[in-house]
């Protein structure tokens, strides 16, 4: 049933000269159940869920292409890698059902039975699915080329437990055995066990390959601060404590290039160590009071419409009819110092909000993004090249999620409400997304290409595209 | 009666009198405090201001007696007693009268100074008495200090004594606090042992479960644990799976090995580039060093004088350094060529060394050049108001020039239109005719003002040019004058020249050289405009170097005029050929001898031969 795409189109103010989109379009809003809407790795699809029914769109015209029906409410959907299948969880049953995009008709349903299910994903070679069982029993790998079934035993039940490297030929899997941590690499190719070895860590907390695959991140739980960095054949290359007797790592990222490690933590910094001693390059501190005169601060104002518009303003937004009533904001740059609003976290209590969680890096390797969760509602954008703080945007409410661009130095943020930000070196902007109220972005992902944005609320979902001239 | 009293004891009364009449005195403001002996001795009559005959001391019968015991008083108190002598021999008592008044005066007068003294006693002891109160006063205000002190001492006393006690007590509670630390660190350890041990318990009865479950599930032989697929996939790359070999194994290492092999590479690629970058950088800069710091042998002759400082400077030392910097310079060729294709230790360290080598140099080079400047800057500062007035001179002579030039220019066009007009005027008749027609008589009006205006701008500019020219005469004058001051300053300056001075220069070398250096501050005050300009640009390094204007005798033509050197060493001036060096050396030592002996043969005859060349100069 093809659908009609209405559009709406946002024009941005054209007296700047900002490097982002002239124009921005908003596509029609759609439903989607538990967030689930994902782009097809070749961009070609857009895979949706609503309750039980898994939607299948082309990206181009929106058209349903596919429609799905599943045995129960899905709760978790990924792509395979080659976009040709489609895989729907649902924990509370232990199913997993598999969809083709090429052969409609095709099924597969792996049922985990009485022994529970907790996680499911694809193997990098989409023909394998990886099972996670209740109590983290065992993760069990079916294959839906064979008939064969592998398990593998002891899997650790921590905050990442598995990795695949980049390359889609390893799978890092952290185990726990004689409470002790181990480290098993498979070849993802035939789950060979290439790799067992055991860690240095007290209570593991997750692994991460480097994007070249070639060395693994091994960090310990909170409670150390402790970063292991293995060689893929299992030699320890070197190991990088900031501190003692203080909550320790909170996130860790990698760079594209995988030459910098960027390790968030609860002392609200983030430490960057270089690829080729593992050394600490620099320590990114996240003050309240901002005195450093090469970064800029954007702070989101919100306004009334009518008001007439200020000479400070970065970008502002030219309503339609639609949004007339909504509440506009727009950005201010401000003169430093700049006082950051800071809640004070209750440090008695377990998993206190303070410290770095949130870090990403552009794909241009040039620009970090980081959040603390003491100061909810600001991102940091570090500049990698002199280590040192770019940006600040100040926004008005929590930030619920950030991305990078996939191909351009652009960063998209949402804050649980009816707008999307974007930030680029050039500068800040906020747009009012013109979908009807009650619509307020919880996450945002980019389009493999980097020209659409995918906007998702409650229980809708928008597009965004953006126009180069 | 006192009078009665005052008879029966005669001399206690005088003492009582005295002290009386001192009461009396002194004390008359506080009479009333004495008590009876005041009111008594106020109520008595002096004898001294009446005479009594009742109860006189002398009578008529006993004057001898008198006489004698007066005598004898009066020599007991020291005064001569001669002068009352009683005539026993006429039994007449004969009374030296002057010897008695003047003892009587004596008396007086000693009486006075009695009571002078004895009042200057009484304030004096007055003084004592309240003196003595006030210290009494102030001791017992002591006294009271002391015992306040004293109890405050004793207060503080019982102060330090509780404060200890509640040290003590402190002390003991810091050690059971400390003990009780140890104890719950003790606690603690003991806890967290405990829990760490339970947690690996539970964990492991966790796993054990969690085995006995899989045991469970996998004897249940759970039905629903199935995999319901239409029709199995194709493997994603086409191919079809391998069974589980050792060779498919050692193909996974080997894989292995060869992604890591190659990330090692790539690593290992990207650093040697960066090396490289930064040696060509390295080099860069030392090239750069070392064609800085490299003194200048072969740049020509006419190198400004900071050069031939530098030079002179480094002379010294040049030998040691050239050696150095050939083998640096040697060294950096041979690092060169070595890091083209590997990075030889031995290279590294060489290009390092040199490097450092270079850095130093580069280091003292730049302090010398600072010395130098703050040398020149203070040296111009000296020589700086004409030439700043010379400089503007030139500008303001080149901005005129321009400004004729365009005149003339703006006159040329004006008489080419109106030729122009003329022309057309004759080649076409009618539309001449037209024209003047057109042209009305106001017009031509016009022309002619301008052109009158013109004439007189000429006439403006050809008075400036007289002006200027005059100017320039004026400063040809200056010059001849300034020319002639030399030279006598020269002549100065060679008569007092000794053939011992020596110039800080290896004269053997290069003796013109030497020579010209030793001529030179006075040059470079006397050179021409355009050396000045020229040499303005050199300022930081150099002093104008001396141009050879014709006016300007050099010191060469002097002692070409003294005949002391012959022509040809001047015209070879220039060039520096080792054997000619030799044979200026040989002049140099002779002319000095010449020099010398003129001297010593009379200050006239120099002066002479001076003269002579001031005048050679000034006509040439």
């Amino acid at each position: 049933m093809p659908m009609k795409v209405g559009r709406f189109q946002q024009f941005l103010d054209t007296g700047n000269a900002l490097c982002f989109c002239s124009k921005m379009n908003f596509s029609e809003v759609f439903k989607q159940s538990n967030q689930l809407c994902r782009i097809s790795p070749d961009g070609k699809y857009l895979a949706t869920c609503v309750q039980y029914r898994l939607v299948v769109r082309d990206l181009k015209t929106l058209q349903i292409l596919h429609l799905y029906t599943c045995l129960d409410q899905i709760v978790y959907m990924e792509w395979s890698s080659d976009s040709l299948f489609v895989l729907c969880a649902m924990y509370k049953r232990g199913l997993v059902q598999v969809w083709s995009l090429e052969q409609p008709d095709w099924y597969c349903k792996i049922d985990e039975g009485s022994i529970g299910l907790v996680s499911s994903r694809w193997s990098p070679d989409g023909r394998h699915i990886l099972n996670t069982t209740e109590f983290h029993l065992r993760v069990t790998v079916w294959s839906l080329c064979t008939k064969a079934v592998s398990y593998i035993k002891y899997p650790k039940a921590c905050q990442k437990g598995t990795d695949f490297s980049r390359d889609g030929c390893y799978m890092a899997l952290a185990e726990r055995r004689d409470c002790k941590d181990y480290v098993s690499v498979f070849v993802c190719d035939d789950w060979h066990l290439l790799r067992h070895f055991e860690t240095e860590t007290q209570d593991l907390a997750g692994v991460e390959w480097s994007p070249n695959s070639c060395v693994l991140a091994v960090w310990d739980s909170c409670l150390e601060y402790k970063v292991l960095l293995y060689s893929l054949d299992g030699r320890l290359l070197s190991s990088y404590s900031a501190y003692e007797w203080s909550l320790g790592i909170k996130a860790l990222a990698w760079s594209p290039s995988s030459q910098f490690l960027a390790i968030g933590s609860y002392d609200e910094k983030v430490r960057i160590l270089n690829h080729i001693t593992w050394k600490k390059l620099r320590e990114l501190e996240h003050p309240a009071t901002i005195n450093n005169t090469t970064a800029v601060v954007y702070k989101e104002v919100e306004r009334r419409p009518g008001v007439g518009s200020d000479n400070l303003s970065i970008q502002q937004h030219v309503s339609v009819g639609s949004t007339l009533f909504k509440t506009h904001s727009k950005y201010v740059v401000c003169s430093l110092p700049v006082q950051l609003p800071v809640s004070k976290p209750d440090l008695d209590r377990a998993n206190p909000k303070i410290g770095v969680s949130s870090m990403a890096f552009s794909s241009d390797n040039r620009y970090l993004a980081t959040k603390n969760d003491s100061m909810a509602s600001v991102v940091w954008v570090w500049d990698m090249q002199r280590l040192g703080l770019l940006a600040v945007l100040e926004q008005t409410s929590a930030v619920r999620c950030f991305q990078w661009d996939p191909c351009r130095p652009r960063l998209a943020l949402c804050t649980g409400n009816a707008k999307l930000y974007l930030w680029s070196p050039a500068g800040c902007v906020s747009v009012t997304v013109p979908a009807e109220a009650g619509f307020q972005v919880q996450s945002v992902s980019w389009h493999c290409s980097g020209d659409s944005l995918i906007l998702v609320g409650k229980d809708q979902l928008c597009l965004c595209y953006m126009e180069e001239d | 009666m006192g009078d009665s009293w005052t008879t029966a004891t005669v001399e206690p009364s005088i003492d009582n009198h005295e002290i009386s009449s001192i009461s009396r005195l002194i004390m008359s403001p506080s009479r009333h405090f004495n008590g009876p002996s005041t009111t008594h001795s106020s109520t008595m009559q002096l004898p001294k201001s009446s005479y009594n005959m009742l109860s006189a001391f002398c009578t008529e019968d006993n004057i001898p007696q008198c006489v004698l015991y007066i005598n004898q008083e009066m020599d007991s108190l020291g005064f001569s007693s001669a002068c009352i002598e009683a005539s026993s021999l006429e039994k007449s008592v004969g009374l030296n009268t002057v010897a008695a008044l003047n003892i009587m005066y004596e008396l007086l007068q000693m009486h006075h100074r009695t009571q002078r003294r004895l009042e200057e006693q009484e304030t004096e002891q007055l003084k004592n008495s309240s003196a003595l109160e006030h210290l009494q006063s102030n001791n017992s205000r002591l006294k009271d200090q002391l015992e306040l002190c004293k109890r405050e001492k004793s207060g503080l006393h019982e102060v330090e004594r509780q404060l200890q006690l509640k040290i003590k007590t402190l002390q003991n509670c810091l050690k059971t606090e400390k003990d009780e630390v140890q104890k719950l660190q003790s606690v603690i350890a003991s806890r967290a042992s405990q829990y760490s041990h339970d947690a690996k318990r539970k964990e492991r009865e966790s796993t054990k479960l969690k085995e006995r479950l899989n045991q469970l599930l996998v004897d249940k032989k759970d039905k629903k644990l199935a995999i319901d697929v239409l029709n199995y996939l194709g493997r994603a790359d086409g191919k079809r799976s391998q069974w589980k070999t050792g060779k498919l194994e050692a193909r996974h290492e080997g894989e292995m090995y060869k992604s890591l092999l190659g990330d090692y590479e790539a690593r290992q690629r990207a650093l040697m580039l960066e090396n490289s970058e930064l040696k060509k950088v390295l080099q860069q800069m030392k090239k750069d060093m070392v064609s800085i710091l490299s003194p200048s042998p072969r740049k020509p002759r006419s190198g400004s004088r900071a050069d031939r400082v530098e030079d002179s400077l480094e002379l010294a030392g040049s030998d040691r350094e050239e050696e150095v910097g050939d083998c640096s310079r040697e060294g950096l060729d041979h690092s060169c060529d070595h890091t083209r294709d590997q990075t030889c230790e031995h290279a590294r360290e060489q290009l390092t060394n040199s490097i450092r080598q270079q850095w130093r140099r580069l280091k003292s080079h730049m302090e010398r050049l600072d010395s130098q400047a703050s040398l020149v800057t203070q040296r111009q500062h000296c020589a700086g108001n004409e030439l700043v007035s010379r400089q503007i001179h030139e500008e303001e002579m080149e901005r005129m020039r321009m400004e004729v030039q365009q005149c003339r220019d703006f006159i040329q066009t004006q008489q080419q239109l109106l030729q122009q007009q003329l022309s057309s005027a004759y080649c076409d008749e009618d539309t001449a005719a037209l024209l003047n027609d057109c042209y009305s008589l106001e017009e031509r009006e016009r022309l002619k003002e301008e052109w009158r205006l013109f004439g007189e701008q000429r006439k403006n500019f050809e008075r400036e040019r007289k002006s200027f020219t005059e100017a320039a005469i004026r400063l040809g004058h200056e010059k001849k004058a300034f020319e002639e001051e030399r030279a006598s300053w020269l002549k100065n300056q060679f008569l007092n020249m000794t053939p011992f001075v020596d110039r800080k220069r290896h004269t053997t070398l290069e003796t013109p050289r030497a020579l010209s250096i030793s001529s030179e501050p006075d040059m470079r005050i006397a050179s021409t405009p355009a050396a000045l300009t020229k040499s303005r640009t050199y300022a930081a390094f150099s002093t104008p170097k001396a141009a050879l204007v014709p006016g300007i005798p050099s010191t060469a033509d002097l002692y070409r005029t003294l005949c002391l050197i012959p022509d040809s060493s001047s015209s070879s001036r220039g060039s520096s050929k080792p054997g000619s060096g030799q044979e200026y050396s040989t002049f140099h030592n002779r002319e000095d001898t010449t020099v010398r002996s003129k001297h010593r043969h009379g200050g006239g005859d120099g002066c002479s031969i001076f003269s002579l060349g001031s005048e050679e100069n000034s006509l040439t």
